[in-house]
């Protein structure tokens, strides 16, 4: 009961959090250059882990079809449930684990420390808004970042798993290429984007939010990045299947 | 003496179940130099943080200036941090930044003038605190004391009229204490501001004070001049007093 209340009461104070950070996004003047450094931190420097989990997860499930489907004699359709389930759902999903590991415990982690040595008070004290300097350009950056990533792993994914089809199951690339390109349609590329949208928001939000209640010294500061990675991993995956399940109303 | 400019009256305040403050009273005089003495977390610290409303109390009210702290909107928050500045105990400058750019935050938030005024006000603050041309260091090449003294920069830069230090030498060897002891009176006498001084330090204490005050038993014990410290019938503030002068500050 205890743990249920705990969780209503971070859910309001995420809410806020939230509430806060939108405003702020449209109060003058638009503070494009902490957006742009956030962008280039926790976006772009992602770019290589988000490549290599995509290729290999791409190529994994190819060989898993490939060898999977031969004794019903589907083989041939290796192309087309991979790229599937990377577009739908394992780029997504994957890529916002790993992001969501990486950059939300940095986040933790930074405003975790500027909280204990009291830089947070003094960004207001100063007559600024910590809100304003650290939790916006953050959250934004994040919700803008991390559909971009996923259509790299898309891409990265989708053509590693062509390439290990091709040598698995003895078609050419070109064949494997043309049935991916026939299968996915936009709406299937919509249907994942949209949830690495919202996925990017929890991964920005509940790692600033860890970090801002961060207390205890620099114990405290190790215990609120540990439990960042916990709540985005478990946040993003008991939103993908609720997302997962209203996009399939929507689109289809 | 001149006007309270600043007046707590029934002021409580508790964390959980910790109760900080029952009943807090105490005025503050233009231009002088008040100490806040007391055991360790007795929440000293508190009652600044209170003042330029970092936190509110639960009851009780803080008048600054005629206004009613708790009652100020965002930007009245702004305006009153612009006249009551704050130097954090651990200086609490933002490691990411120069200090340049440290100093400038505060001027920048206060639309303070042109880039030009600006770097010029960065170099006359670093010149009151004897330390020129250091704009481009980093917090992290600093020692404790210039860390302090690059925070009391970056709190006068905007011209407080009041200033609030929380343990400004707890932590530095005794040469710093001195300078730093230095700079407050200085600063007092050339720039005509009101200190506001929470300390365990009683060198400290008598070197700058005008009025000490002492927490004790959740309020103010006591207020009032060094002497009349010294002949108080409360036993607690003798003992105080007499136990920690001459002795090095190795309470923390």
């Amino acid at each position: 009961m205890n743990g249920f209340r705990e969780l209503l009461v971070s859910v309001g104070e995420i809410s806020a959090l939230t509430v806060a950070s939108v405003r702020e996004l449209f109060k003058r003047p638009f503070e494009s250059r902490l957006i742009v450094h956030q962008l280039e931190q926790g976006g772009y420097d992602s770019w290589s882990i988000t490549v290599l989990a995509a290729g290999f997860t791409g190529m994994v499930l190819s060989l898993q079809f490939a060898i999977g489907l031969e004794p019903f004699g589907a083989s041939m359709y290796t192309g087309k449930l991979v790229s599937l389930g990377i577009v739908r759902e394992l780029g997504p999903v994957l890529t916002a684990l790993l992001v969501g590991g990486r950059v939300g415990s940095g986040y933790t982690a930074e405003i975790g420390s500027m909280n204990v040595t009291e830089q947070v008070d003094a960004i207001r004290a100063l007559g600024a808004d910590p809100v304003r300097k650290l939790v916006m350009p953050r959250v934004v950056a994040m919700t803008i970042a991390l559909p971009l990533l996923t259509i790299m792993a898309d891409i990265v994914g989708c053509l590693s798993g062509a390439f290990i089809t091709m040598l698995e199951v003895g078609v050419t690339f070109r064949f494997v290429f043309d049935q991916m390109t026939e299968t996915l349609w936009v709406v299937d590329l919509l249907h994942g984007l949209s949830k690495s949208v919202f996925f990017g928001y929890l991964i920005g939000v509940i790692g600033c939010w860890n970090g801002l209640r961060t207390f205890g010294g620099t114990e405290g500061v190790g215990i609120a990045t540990t439990r960042t990675v916990v709540y985005i991993s478990i946040a993003i995956l008991v939103s993908d299947f609720a997302l997962t399940r209203i996009f399939l109303a929507i689109y289809g | 003496m001149a006007e309270p400019i600043i007046r707590f009256s029934g002021v409580t305040k508790s964390f959980g179940d910790n109760s900080v403050y029952e009943g807090l009273d105490l005025e503050i005089h233009r231009g002088e130099t008040l100490t806040i003495i007391g055991g360790s977390g007795v929440g000293k610290s508190v009652c600044l943080k209170m003042l330029i409303g970092l936190m509110v109390p639960d009851a009780g009210t803080i008048h600054a200036f005629g206004q009613s702290v708790t009652e100020l909107g965002d930007q009245g928050l702004i305006s009153l941090r612009s006249r009551i500045a704050m130097l954090f105990q651990g200086a609490a400058l933002f490691d990411s930044m120069s200090v340049e750019d440290n100093i400038k935050y505060p001027l920048i938030e206060h639309n303070w003038g042109t880039p030009g005024e600006m770097n010029k006000r960065v170099s006359e603050v670093l010149e009151m605190v004897d330390m020129p041309g250091i704009q481009k260091l980093k917090p992290a090449e600093l020692s404790g004391g210039m860390r302090k003294r690059v925070g009391l920069a970056r709190s006068i830069a905007i011209k407080p009229e009041v200033i609030l230090y929380d343990e400004p030498t707890t932590g530095l060897d005794p040469v710093n204490v001195r300078r730093i002891n230095g700079l407050i009176l200085s600063l007092q006498e050339r720039l005509g501001v009101t200190s506001i001084v929470v300390t365990h330090d009683m060198d400290t204490v008598f070197t700058i004070t005008d009025r000490l005050a002492l927490v004790y038993e959740k309020r103010i014990a006591f207020a009032g001049t060094p002497d009349e410290a010294r002949n108080h019938d409360l036993m607690y503030l003798r003992e105080f007093i007499q136990g920690g002068r001459g002795t090095l500050d190795i309470d923390f």
